[in-house]
């Protein structure tokens, strides 16, 4: 860049397996002027949708690349610069940054990261890590989901941590047998991969059914794990949308199983037809329909509508050794945010406007909880 | 000819339900054949009367591991297999009752159950599936023996044909049952084999093929009993001609115009049912009051079969669209 | 995992999953294996163009090799399956169905219905179509409008390796008579397939591409052809819904009027010859549940009504091409009364 006010947009890396986004919207024009935290561009990968937000405050000077377009990760896609800066200076930051763009993505970039596997109780848990130094975090999604949960998290974090996230038994590309679909028996796979990665000691982040599984596996064990993070958990309270779970292992088709889905979100239009026929495709492989369907007797209570899991027992036996963060978005229609008041001394981030996901929905602030529980831990 | 000297010894048992079975075909047909000509029946049927022996001197050599095919002209087969008559009747008469809930009609009845894989609308449509089913028991080890019975114009089918070759060509469980009762519909099967007997085509597949008096029931049984035996301890299929004649026309309503009097020569001299009766009398084997109990108790059994018939439920429009899916 | 193979390892990963799974699965058909008899190798051939490779080693006695009769064993894959058996049968070019029809549609798809409910068949007989190899006219054909007409018969033609696996299981697992069309100009064809088994229902399309300006219905191979159609035309801002049918039945009715009632024009590509096609069937429909939203007549993109012809000049002008569906398309776009 020939000056150095000028600010880069860059495509960003959600998911380590990621190399191409594309624009779907531009929700700023040239000369808009953006605060931190705005939202600048809808974009999409082979993955999954989101929304960009500005990382610096300023002047949208040039938006560089197209609606439609693929830009390789970290391409640049817009410059913000003040309005002292020349028009040639920005003209020449565009014409390299295009020449990144129209090159494309050589062949060897990147890749897919390596898939492991941990043999755990007869069953075949896999898993990805990234990241060289540091600590390590293990990530553990919820029910239905799988290990790209993370999609917004994972690269973000692997620069600061050896950050890991597995698939549970039943999800993803694990096995999928769940056995009694327990709570336990879930906590054993996490247990299984931190031991298959030679982990002494490990901060956990789980979601939803995978927070009631992270807190199982630290009260197996508290000394082990350093910091519990929390998102939307199960087992802290009676009320859950058992019509969400119940529709979701039901759901045949995608005219059935999309609007499940949207109740995970609060903005619904994050779920793509990618996502739903990726679920779908899921749901179809041999054994799952069996395992969510077993989970559901987890999940709920016998009569049907209210919690089956109760954190209570998990809690007492971690007693206060490991600290736990909450955090909740404030629109969840799966289980309602105010359970969080019930998690015994956490730290509590309640992200007014989100939904269920609060990782896909707002992944900085819920990356920025994670580190500040990561970096509030107690070393060793 | 098998002649029915050498013939084993059947007990009163098997021989009380070789007459049961006979008898009942017999005046099934005979009151079909009645019922027919008063209008009550839909569409066509096919009589199997004249030919009794063939079906019961097969099937008594079969158990519920086993599996026919039969043809068109199946009511024999389907009596001789144990299918239940009052179904049987209800079925020819388009009823609810029926063995396949008036859906089926004369020309398909079947009981998978007891291993009866159907009668055919279409001419040679058995035997190929009777290759499947024998190639089933063959994998399954059950042991099982697949019969396919058709006629002379069946024997000319490509399909038969094919069947015999693949049967020997795979070492099949199967027996071929070819039942030449002179006739394809109007035609004569002296004309339409090319050979003298259907069963010399058997030597053209590499199996054995044999020639019997159909109007006997101890040589039919005694001829399908070795072959049955044979393909039941892996030694392939074999091809029996049943040579008799039929009692009425192709379908009932057929005036038969192309028939001299070979039929009142067949009842006079040549039945099967009267034949066996005075063998088995002349033995000792079973008594004239035998017979009798068995005639009187299978007459009512029809009687009853029809007047349920009668009286039993047509299906509905509902019934239409179950038992295949319908998307439009 | 899903990782990218062919389409026809993901049909060779599905018979072999579905074998080791289900000990009443077998295979059968002309040269499945290959070799029967011969002084030289077995599993010589593995199937006329490699399908069924490496399962007659694998699965001893379940791999059937069969004389040339096909009605012989086309049947008695049928009778097989009224046994307890989940035979998959090979009839090797669909051309040959008038050697042995009658089994399949007087016998296998009447069994159900005839039999009062009684009786299940759950054979699969899988099949070759489709021109583009200049095989002519006999090895070319179509033919699915066919077995479409006939109840009890369930005709599915999947256009992608992961739908060729997915239905091929799910058709193995089907209780009725299914026909399983693979196009064979799209067997080297590859795409990402899960490694673990997974069933794709029957009835129900798939919506390849969405768009909101034309809906084009179409299957088997044809899928690629409109999307390459497709693509095309959106460089000019036609942004075109591609709805892959896939099983032609049951048919997913909902998913094609849905997607007619958004855009308003409709091509239907189909292979098959223009008279009683599933063109013909597919806008009748159309014609009949969605005549409010329609903005302009249906186009309808058939081969010609001639036997495949075989110089490869001809067969290029036989088969329909991405150009033939953007004209089609254009003319539904620009058409005014």
């Amino acid at each position: 860049m020939t000056d150095d006010r000028i600010v880069a947009v860059t495509m960003p890396k959600w998911g380590l397996s990621m190399q191409l986004g594309k624009i779907t919207d531009w929700a700023v024009a040239e000369g808009d002027d953006v605060g931190v935290g705005d939202d600048l561009a809808d974009i999409e990968t082979d993955k999954i949708a989101g929304t960009l937000e500005a990382a610096d405050a300023g002047t949208v000077r040039r938006i560089i690349a197209e609606v439609g377009e693929d830009v390789p990760v970290s391409g640049t896609i817009a410059l913000i610069a003040p309005a002292g800066v020349s028009d040639a200076d920005l003209d020449a930051a565009v014409q390299e940054a295009r020449a990144v763009i129209d090159a494309g993505v050589p062949d060897e970039a990147g890749g897919e990261p390596v898939v492991e596997t941990a043999e755990v109780g007869g069953r075949q848990v896999r898993y990805v890590g990234a990241g060289q130094d540091g600590d390590v975090v293990l990530f553990v999604h919820g029910y239905g989901g799988d290990r790209n949960s993370w999609l917004f998290l994972q690269a973000p974090l692997a620069a600061k941590y050896r950050v890991y996230a597995l698939d549970l038994p039943g999800h993803g590309t694990s096995s999928k047998d769940v056995g009694d679909g327990s709570v336990g028996l879930l906590a054993d796979a996490v247990i299984g991969v931190l031991d298959a990665i030679g982990a002494d000691r490990a901060h956990l982040a789980g979601h939803s059914l995978g927070g009631a599984v992270a807190l199982s596996a630290a009260a197996r064990n508290p000394a082990r794990i350093r910091s519990l993070t929390l998102i939307a958990p199960a087992g802290f309270g009676r009320d859950i949308n058992a019509g969400y779970l119940r529709g979701f292992a039901d759901a045949q088709t995608r005219r059935e199983l999309k609007p499940v889905v949207v109740q995970l979100f609060a903005d619904e239009s994050l779920v793509t037809r990618q996502v739903v026929d990726d679920l779908l495709a899921y749901k179809r492989l041999d054994g799952v329909d069996e395992a969510l369907h077993t989970l559901l007797g987890t999940l709920l209570s016998p009569d049907g509508e209210t919690q089956g899991i109760d954190a209570a027992a998990a809690v007492a036996a971690i007693g206060g050794a490991v600290p736990v963060t909450v955090v909740w978005g404030t629109e969840d229609r799966i289980i309602p945010s105010g359970q969080a008041e019930a998690v015994p001394g956490a730290a509590v981030h309640l992200l007014d406007g989100a939904g269920h996901m609060a990782h896909l929905e707002r992944p900085a602030e819920v990356q920025a909880a994670i580190e500040e529980a990561i970096a509030a831990a107690p070393p060793g | 000819m098998t002649d029915t000297l050498e013939r084993k010894t059947l007990t009163r048992e098997q021989l009380l339900d070789a007459y049961r079975t006979m008898r009942t075909i017999r005046e099934f047909e005979e009151r079909v054949h009645r019922e027919f000509a008063t209008g009550e029946i839909p569409g066509f049927v096919h009589l199997y009367a004249g030919e009794e022996a063939s079906a019961a001197g097969v099937c008594l050599n079969l158990d519920d591991r086993d599996t026919i095919a039969s043809t068109h002209r199946g009511h024999g087969h389907c009596i001789a297999k144990g299918v239940d008559v009052g179904e049987m009747m209800a079925e020819i008469y388009g009823r609810r009752t029926g063995s396949c809930h008036g859906k089926g009609g004369s020309m398909h009845i079947a009981d998978l159950s007891k291993g009866m894989l159907g009668a055919n609308g279409i001419v040679g449509g058995g035997p190929p599936l009777i290759c499947g089913t024998a190639l089933a028991a063959k994998i399954k080890g059950t042991g099982g023996v697949s019969v396919a019975f058709f006629g002379d114009g069946g024997s000319n089918q490509g399909t038969t044909l094919e069947s015999m070759n693949l049967a020997c060509v795979w070492n099949l469980p199967a027996v071929f049952i070819a039942e030449n009762n002179g006739y394809a519909e109007s035609t004569a099967s002296a004309w339409s084999v090319a050979s003298d007997n259907i069963a010399d085509r058997a030597a053209g597949f590499g199996m054995p093929g044999v020639i019997v008096d159909g109007f006997d029931f101890f040589a039919t049984y005694e001829a399908a009993r070795e072959a049955i035996a044979r393909a039941r301890q892996g030694g392939g299929p074999t091809l029996i001609e049943m040579k008799f004649t039929r009692y009425f026309g192709h379908f009932e309503g057929d005036q038969q115009t192309y028939r001299a009097d070979e039929v009142a020569h067949a009842r006079a001299e040549l039945d099967c049912l009267e034949r066996f009766a005075a063998r088995v009398t002349e033995t000792a084997e079973l008594s004239r009051a035998d017979l009798d109990a068995l005639d009187a108790e299978i007459g009512a059994e029809i009687d009853k079969a029809v007047d349920d018939a009668k009286a039993a439920p047509l299906p509905t429009e509902a019934d239409l669209l179950t038992d295949v899916y319908v998307r439009y | 995992m899903a990782r990218n193979i062919t389409y026809r390892e993901a049909l060779n990963e599905a018979l072999t999953q579905e074998m080791e799974r289900d000990e009443s699965v077998i295979v059968m058909g002309e040269d499945n294996a290959g070799g029967e008899g011969a002084p030289g190798e077995h599993d010589a051939w593995g199937g006329v163009l490699g399908v069924t490779k490496g399962l007659y080693h694998k699965f001893p006695g379940r791999v059937l090799d069969t004389p040339i009769s096909e009605s012989a064993f086309i049947g008695a894959a049928i009778g097989a399956a009224t046994a307890g058996m989940r035979p998959v049968a090979e009839l090797m070019f669909v051309d040959f169905m008038g050697v042995c029809f009658d089994q399949i549609y007087n016998q296998a798809a009447k069994f159900r219905y005839m039999f009062g409910g009684k009786a299940v068949t759950p054979v699969v007989i899988r099949t070759m179509y489709g021109a583009g190899l200049r095989a002519a006219a006999q090895h070319s054909q179509c033919l699915y409008p066919l077995f479409t007409h006939i109840p009890g018969l369930k005709v599915v033609l999947p256009a992608t390796p992961y739908d060729a696996k997915g239905m091929l299981i799910q058709a193995i697992r089907d209780n009725d008579p299914v026909i399983f069309f693979e196009h064979k100009a799209l067997y080297d064809t590859a795409g990402p397939v899960p490694e673990e088994s997974y069933t794709v229902p029957f009835g129900e399309a798939n919506v390849v591409r969405e768009g909101g300006d034309v809906t084009i219905v179409t299957l088997g191979r044809m899928v690629h052809t409109s999307l390459d159609a497709a693509a095309q035309l959106a460089a000019s801002g036609v942004e075109c819904e591609v709805v892959d049918l896939r099983t032609t039945s049951p048919l997913d009715e909902d998913t094609v009027l849905e997607s007619v009632e958004g855009t308003g024009r409709v091509v239907v590509v189909d292979e098959a010859h223009p008279r009683c096609s599933i063109a013909t069937d597919i806008s009748a429909l159309i014609a009949q549940k969605a005549f409010g939203a329609l903005q302009a007549p249906i186009e309808m993109v058939n081969a010609p009504h001639t036997p495949v012809p075989f110089s490869s000049a001809l067969e290029d002008c036989y088969i329909p091409d991405a150009q033939r569906v953007v004209n089609a398309v254009k003319t539904v776009t620009g058409w005014t009364r």
